[in-house]
């Protein structure tokens, strides 16, 4: 699956580029966000790498394959949950994986343990709140061992202590191995949680560096221009 | 016109037997058409409600329209269809209880597959890239969708039933409403009033306005609670 290797990407609904040539290499470690202005692609980049959407050009080659191998998650804005038990929410989801309905409720269990959901297993999904309900997302996610995790802007419009949480989950998955690639527009979370910082503008990448050195001294001036206009994560980050 | 209304509340304060004869027939027969149904309206407007494939559209496009197939027409295809000369005459089911439900039954499926369609697809354009990214598979989906949507389809099913127990023309030519055999409520209400019993077509008509709106009220209340328990 790894090294996950983009080239080329192009999206251009209605003849509009929204993606037009964008070249990406990633490993297969660590926590790796995308950054950049509205519309820009950046959600849109991770549905092509999801399979939701086709391309309109280039490829995208999985460590030698032309497909995922199925170990490869996402979790959503704003994540769908069943009306049904939390329990529930997350055992769906590896009904596809073949392993036995006892595995199944075990693995379920666990994760809910983790994220720390376990007390309200056999509640109903829907009357969670928002931080409940990305943790939730987040351990069905988990639940599926996934080898790529993608999140999309994983903690838009929580509070501060509801995204300690998911930040808390996210850096867990990563610890046990999963390559994690999201979005955010927080850069505080950014300079938190990210390994490397993939800057998007004008549909394709335009630097993409080692997180230290990037919030230090980015390199290009889309990226320049893009963090002068961010003064409360330049004074987070020189603390 | 007050005389006559007395006299059908006092049928029904007297518990009249043919009257509950009559009711009793009518809820077996509607209850298992809408059981029929559901059993397979629901999976195949799930279905075609997450399907692709060519043809769609206009599948859809004759389910819509089959919702408004007159029962009068349903009544002489399914009486051509069970009567001797007929592909299933060898059954000899023509002027019973259960050629009435087999009419019913295609009054019902379509409406139930319609709604239902309608809904579940209304859920699928959300739930589509979760299911994607997970990898549920469309059987998956359907049965997922319809767990999801059950307090919705209530609305089908209502629909459904609503359907079954106010039709008259297909039920009266495949029954032939025979006394105390294949009379329902809608046929008895027809005869009795062509006949001037207007107290018995009054009493059964309160009867079967009371069920509809008691189901109504118990459908209203249930989504409540359901909206209130699950989101």
């Amino acid at each position: 699956m790894f090294p996950l290797r983009i080239a080329g990407l192009r999206f251009a609904p209605e003849a509009r580029p929204i993606l037009d040539g964008l070249d990406l290499e990633l490993s297969g470690e660590g926590i790796s966000v995308i950054l950049g202005p509205n519309g820009t692609g950046k959600t849109l980049l991770l549905r092509l790498l999801a399979g939701l959407l086709p391309a309109d050009g280039g490829a995208i080659d999985w460590g030698g394959a032309a497909q995922p191998d199925g170990r490869l998650a996402m979790v959503f804005q704003q994540p769908m949950l069943l009306r049904m038990t939390v329990f529930t929410n997350v055992e769906f989801a590896l009904r596809p994986q073949p392993m036995t309905a006892a595995e199944r409720r075990r693995r379920t269990t666990e994760v809910l343990e983790r994220v720390g959901l376990a007390h309200r297993a056999r509640d109903c999904a829907r009357l969670l709140s928002g931080g409940e309900r990305q943790r939730l997302a987040l351990a069905r996610a988990w639940a599926m061992r996934p080898r790529l995790l993608l999140l999309d802007e994983p903690t838009a419009s929580l509070d501060p202590s509801a995204t300690e949480a998911v930040e808390r989950i996210i850096r867990e998955i990563r610890t046990e191995g999963a390559k994690v690639l999201m979005t955010t527009h927080n850069l505080g979370q950014a300079t938190r949680l990210a390994d490397d910082i993939i800057f998007l503008a004008d549909g394709r990448v335009q630097e993409h560096a080692p997180a230290s050195r990037f919030f230090a001294r980015p390199q290009s001036p889309a990226a320049r221009a893009f963090m002068q206009g961010e003064l409360p994560w330049r004074i987070a980050f020189d603390r | 016109m007050l005389a006559t209304l007395f006299e059908a509340l006092s049928l029904l304060g007297s518990f009249d037997h043919r009257l509950f004869e009559i009711v009793g027939l009518s809820l077996r027969v509607s209850l298992t058409a809408l059981l029929i149904g559901a059993l397979l309206g629901l999976p195949l407007g799930a279905w075609l409600a997450v399907a692709g494939f060519r043809g769609r559209g206009a599948l859809i496009v004759a389910l819509n329209a089959l919702m408004g197939l007159p029962s009068v027409v349903v009544g002489v295809l399914v009486y051509l269809a069970l009567s001797r000369s007929g592909p299933f005459g060898s059954q000899g089911l023509l002027f019973s209880p259960a050629a009435m439900i087999v009419a019913q039954s295609v009054l019902v499926v379509p409406l139930i597959a319609a709604v239902t369609r309608q809904i579940v697809e209304d859920a699928w354009r959300d739930y589509a890239p979760e299911f994607s990214v997970i990898g549920i598979g469309r059987p998956q989906a359907v049965a997922l969708l319809l767990a999801d949507c059950r307090f919705s389809l209530s609305v089908a099913m209502l629909a459904g039933l609503g359907r079954a127990m106010s039709e008259v023309g297909a039920v009266m030519i495949v029954g032939g409403n025979i006394d105390g055999y294949t009379r329902v409520m809608t046929t008895a209400i027809a005869l009795e009033t062509s006949k001037g019993d207007l107290a018995l077509s009054i009493a059964l008509g309160i009867v079967l306005m009371a069920i509809i709106f008691g189901l109504n009220v118990a459908a209203y209340y249930v989504r409540g609670w359901a909206t209130r328990r699950y989101g």
